[in-house]
């Protein structure tokens, strides 16, 4: 935003540069459809409710991604440290009595009846900036991150990680670990670290599986994807039903509100994690595939805010945000699909969920201060 | 910024799209009409809409068979399945409601599969299963009261079958089990009383709550049977037989009445019986074995005795014998080396056949069959034949038994079979047997058929003339055969239907019993026999038990009948008509004596108990 004539600069954006419009109405865009198709999933409940705490979600949302947006780079700079440990305290809060079980996983912390939030969708906010920290700031002379630097960006990611593991809660796991990739890809960093990460991952997996903390419901998740009628009750079912819903959609849909898969409830979770199938029912393939080019379009801005960043710190960061948005996108509607087997991601913007609306605009916001800061003048 | 490195980015962001923009447009535009298919089949049920099945009554349209609704509580599996403890709890709580065991609710609603065996529910899981019928109002309202604490559960109104005579002509009527009629009248008419099952489409959710209905093809009701019963002279039947059987201590007894024109049935008795309102609630199997389900009237044979000397009077007619003629009618008459002796071993003299019908004279018989025998004539056998016994009458009841005629082939044919099991015996005996007497006659049986080589001898005719020796008849078949006696030879094919009626009241079809043959005797013999016939409860051995009988007002004629059956007391029969009004009332009572002891005053029962009805019009 530029400042109004007249009135004081706001003194946090010494040099803002205008936003990036396409960012914010994209983003504007799908959180509205993400409204409506919300409605849509729970109309039939004769309840508004979850209509409106989404509506009062992605409000909140923009107003924190306006804010956000408005910040120099240089100024967020000095938060990461705090934003950090309170995403390390607030993961570490769900696993005490404050924690409530949801699926067998601990996700949320309830601050007092009918308020809570999920502390892993607000650590993907604050890794995505503490990441980029020893990414991004290089000595001077420095191109690239060096050995040491990825190093603590890896300590960095594995705390957090290894919080989430223990809720556990294996899609965020896995948002993350893409999160930190794409981090490490745009930083830079040599090719060889990459595959250390790759090696490290499969190792990790391996241990996971070794030790038990890989839970069953989440291998049979695995397993249902390749074989759908080994558990017509149960995953397998949920995948079949998301898959009719979307196919029996058609070309053009059956219109917002009379999607009949979607009034029978045939889908499960369809206002969270499902809420692509209410799209592809009810918009047809002409809303859906919006939707998936939108959310393309949207990213792809993102890139270029990273390739056009004043500063590696930037481009890190504009990076893992991007990474962490389109692996969430290609997980979310590829299960809708059956692409890819049922985890339990929302698709940003889209999905009914406070936490996960709210920072998936802050990810807006903090690609729009990527955008805006501009190098400092020597 | 390392260019290169965005562009594996934005590769990858392109290639994301481009993979879920294809499997969309694969999914819903290539493949779409079959996941419309599929989604309908998810989303809508078809549910049959089970049709008002018809009612029977009788002739004068009062219902035997007609229908109610009750409250019954049903249990809906798909709702239950849905709860987070499958419903367990629910029915719990549904089981202290009812006074049931939980284990036993859950038996009744878990449905039949593979790894399931009974008791299941066998129906589809998507119509509500009944767990409890007739609930009290209080428990019905508890339950629809307290929705809160039973999801899935309901109590709604269904209809049952009904039965207002209770036990009366349970037999006839038969019984519905799901929707399906199965014996007696239920069985047989089954296609015109259930109607046709309409269907509704309905929109379900995911937890099978039926959210709309789409379409609906309203059921056709069942059609009406009205019946050539009278319920009155069934009741009427039914406690004669029934006071009869008291008296002579006997188990099983039956009644029929016929109208001798028509060949329609007014009356079919039969005991023992039970109330059909026991299908109305499940029986189980161990109850099911206990139920009198033989239909005596038209499943039960007996040796006819005497009654079957209509047959023979007009064998002797067909044979050339004079039925005027005088023939004597010693104590005994010795047939090859036995001798075969009169009832009481009476010696009755002289008299025609006239006497021999009224007197129920044997030894007139035993010297005519043996004399046919000796001219190798089957004159008897045909004739028995052509009174139609030995075959099904064809009425409209499932089960039917066909009696036997005995004779020279089937004698033989029999012997063959058993010979080998008669030469064990007539060595062996029968030391199983507890009753010393009859392990003996067994045994002499046994010996003889291993000797005899299966021939058809004298004695064999000379039992065949009296309604001994291996004759057995069913009541139905006796009635049908002194029908035509009483209407001048017209044997028809029974029948209890007389007319299928829309329930609106219009006549579907009519229901005439079709004529089976004629009665191998001549007009002239046919009336002879009649006109002995009138005498017997006049005069004969039936005098006793009609002793003050208002003959004026109905003049009823008839034949008594005794069967020996060794070990037991002896079959007691009574065939009778009248002109007007034109019945025949045939009544056996097994073990029940004489004839003229215990049957026809069971017969004169009836008989006063018409003439009664009568009166009171």
């Amino acid at each position: 935003m530029i400042a109004v004539a007249g009135k004081r600069r706001i003194v946090w954006a010494p040099t803002l540069g205008a936003p990036d419009w396409t960012l914010t109405l994209l983003a504007l865009g799908l959180s509205v459809v993400g409204l409506l198709l919300v409605w849509s999933a729970t109309r039939m409940d004769g309840d508004h409710g979850l209509l409106i705490r989404q509506a009062v979600s992605v409000g909140l949302g923009l107003l924190l991604m306006w804010f956000v947006s408005r910040c120099d780079l240089r100024v967020l700079r000095a938060y990461v440290p705090l934003a950090y440990v309170l995403a390390l305290v607030s993961l570490a809060g769900v696993l005490s009595p404050l924690g409530v079980r949801v699926n067998g996983a601990h996700s949320w912390i309830v601050l007092a009846p009918g308020v809570q939030f999920q502390p892993s969708e607000f650590a993907k906010v604050a890794l995505a900036l503490a990441f980029a920290v020893p990414l991004g700031e290089l000595r001077d002379g420095q191109a690239r991150p060096g050995f040491g630097g990825v190093l603590l960006a890896l300590v960095l990611a594995a705390v957090p990680i290894g919080l989430i593991a223990l809720q556990p809660d294996l899609g965020t796991m896995l948002v993350f670990a893409a999160m930190v990739s794409g981090a490490l890809l745009v930083s830079g960093a040599p090719k060889r670290w990459l595959l250390v990460l790759v090696a490290g991952a499969a190792a990790a997996g391996a241990a996971a599986w070794k030790l038990g903390l890989v839970r069953p419901y989440q291998l049979e998740r695995l397993l249902v994807l390749a074989n759908p009628a080994a558990d017509p009750g149960g995953v397998g079912y949920n995948a079949a039903q998301a898959r009719i819903a979307i196919g029996s959609g058609g070309l053009t849909g059956k219109g917002l509100f009379n999607g009949e898969q979607t009034a029978g409830h045939f889908v499960p979770e369809q206002h969270t994690d499902f809420i692509f199938t209410v799209a592809g029912e009810e918009l047809g393939f002409a809303g859906a595939a919006a939707i998936v080019l939108a959310i393309g379009v949207l990213l792809w801005r993102g890139l270029s805010i990273a390739r056009h960043s004043a500063s590696p710190y930037g481009a890190v960061l504009a990076g893992g945000v991007v990474s962490w948005l389109a692996f969430q996108t290609f997980v979310n509607v590829g299960m809708t699909v059956g692409l890819m087997p049922i985890v339990g991601v929302p698709l940003p913007f889209v999905s009914y969920g406070g936490s996960a609306t709210v920072a998936g605009l802050l990810a807006i916001g903090l690609l729009q201060a990527v955008h805006r800061t501009k190098a400092m003048q020597p | 910024m390392p260019r290169a490195r965005l562009l594996v980015l934005r590769l990858l962001v392109v290639a994301m799209v481009a993979t879920l923009v294809g499997r969309l447009w694969f999914l819903q535009v290539v493949s779409g009409a079959e996941y419309v298919r599929a989604a309908a089949d998810v989303r809508i049920r078809t549910v049959p809409v089970a049709p008002v099945r018809g009612q029977i009554v009788d002739v004068a349209g009062r219902p035997l068979v007609t229908n109610r609704t009750r409250p019954v509580v049903t249990v809906d599996a798909v709702a239950l399945a849905h709860q987070p403890d499958g419903g367990r709890s629910v029915l719990e709580r549904l089981g202290e409601v009812l006074d049931q065991p939980y284990r036993q609710i859950a038996e009744k609603v878990r449905l039949c599969g593979p790894e399931v065996a009974q008791p299941c529910w066998q129906g589809s899981p998507y119509e509500p299963i009944p767990v409890a019928e007739d609930v009290t109002a209080p428990v019905a309202l508890q339950i629809s009261e307290r929705q809160q604490d039973f999801p899935g559960v309901r109590t709604e109104l269904r209809p049952v079958r009904v039965y207002p005579f209770g036990a009366a002509a349970a037999h006839t009527l038969g019984y519905v089990q799901g929707a399906q009629g199965r014996d007696g009248l239920e069985g047989v008419y089954d296609r015109e009383l259930a109607g046709r099952p309409g269907r509704r489409d309905v929109a379900v959710d995911n937890t099978g709550q039926v959210t709309r209905t789409l379409r609906e093809e309203p059921p056709v009701p069942g059609n009406t049977l009205v019946t050539s019963l009278d319920s009155r002279i069934q009741t009427i039947a039914e406690q004669a037989v029934a006071r009869a059987l008291a008296a002579s201590g006997a188990k099983s007894g039956a009644a029929v009445v016929m109208e001798s024109q028509t060949g329609r049935l007014v009356a079919l008795a039969g005991l023992p019986s039970y109330d059909p309102a026991v299908w109305t609630d499940g029986v189980t199997a161990r109850e099911y074995k206990r139920l009198p389900l033989l239909s005596q009237a038209v499943q039960g044979e007996w040796a006819p005795g005497s009654t079957w000397k209509v047959s023979s009077v007009a064998a002797a007619a067909n044979a050339g014998y004079g039925l005027g003629a005088f023939y004597d009618c010693p104590s005994g008459y010795t047939v090859g080396n036995r001798v075969f002796r009169n009832f009481a071993s009476a010696d009755l003299g002289l008299m025609t056949m006239h006497g021999a019908l009224v007197e129920s004279c044997d030894t007139i018989f035993y010297r005519l069959a043996d004399q046919l025998w000796q001219r190798g004539s089957e004159a008897m056998e045909k004739t028995a034949r052509g009174f139609g016994f030995g075959k099904r009458t064809g009425v409209d009841l499932p089960g039917e038994a066909a009696g036997a005629v005995p004779d020279r082939a089937s004698k033989k044919a029999l012997w063959q079979a058993t010979r080998e099991e008669s030469c064990r015996r007539a060595v062996k005996g029968y030391p199983e047997m507890a009753d010393r007497g009859r392990a003996a006659y067994l045994t002499a049986i046994a010996k003889e058929n291993c000797r005899g080589a299966g021939v058809w001898r004298g004695g064999d005719a000379a039992n065949f003339s009296i309604g001994q020796g291996g004759v057995l008849v069913t009541p139905l078949q006796l009635a049908r055969a002194y029908a035509a006696v009483a209407n001048g030879g017209t044997l028809h094919s029974p029948r209890v239907g007389l007319k299928v009626v829309k329930p609106d009241g219009t006549t579907v079809t009519t229901i005439t019993p079709p004529v089976a043959g004629r009665l191998p005797a001549s007009a002239e013999t046919l009336r002879f026999i009649r006109n002995a016939l009138s005498q017997v409860p006049r005069k004969g051995t039936a005098e006793e038990a009609f002793k003050g009988f208002p003959f004026g007002k109905v003049a009823v004629a008839g034949k008594t009948g005794t069967a020996e059956s060794f070990g037991h007391r002896d079959t007691s029969w009574f065939a009778s008509f009248a002109p007007d009004p034109a019945y025949t009332v045939v009544v056996v009572l097994s073990e029940g004596g004489r004839g003229g002891e215990g049957a026809a005053p069971a017969a004169r029962d009836i008989w006063e108990g018409i003439i009664g009805l009568r009166e009171r019009r």
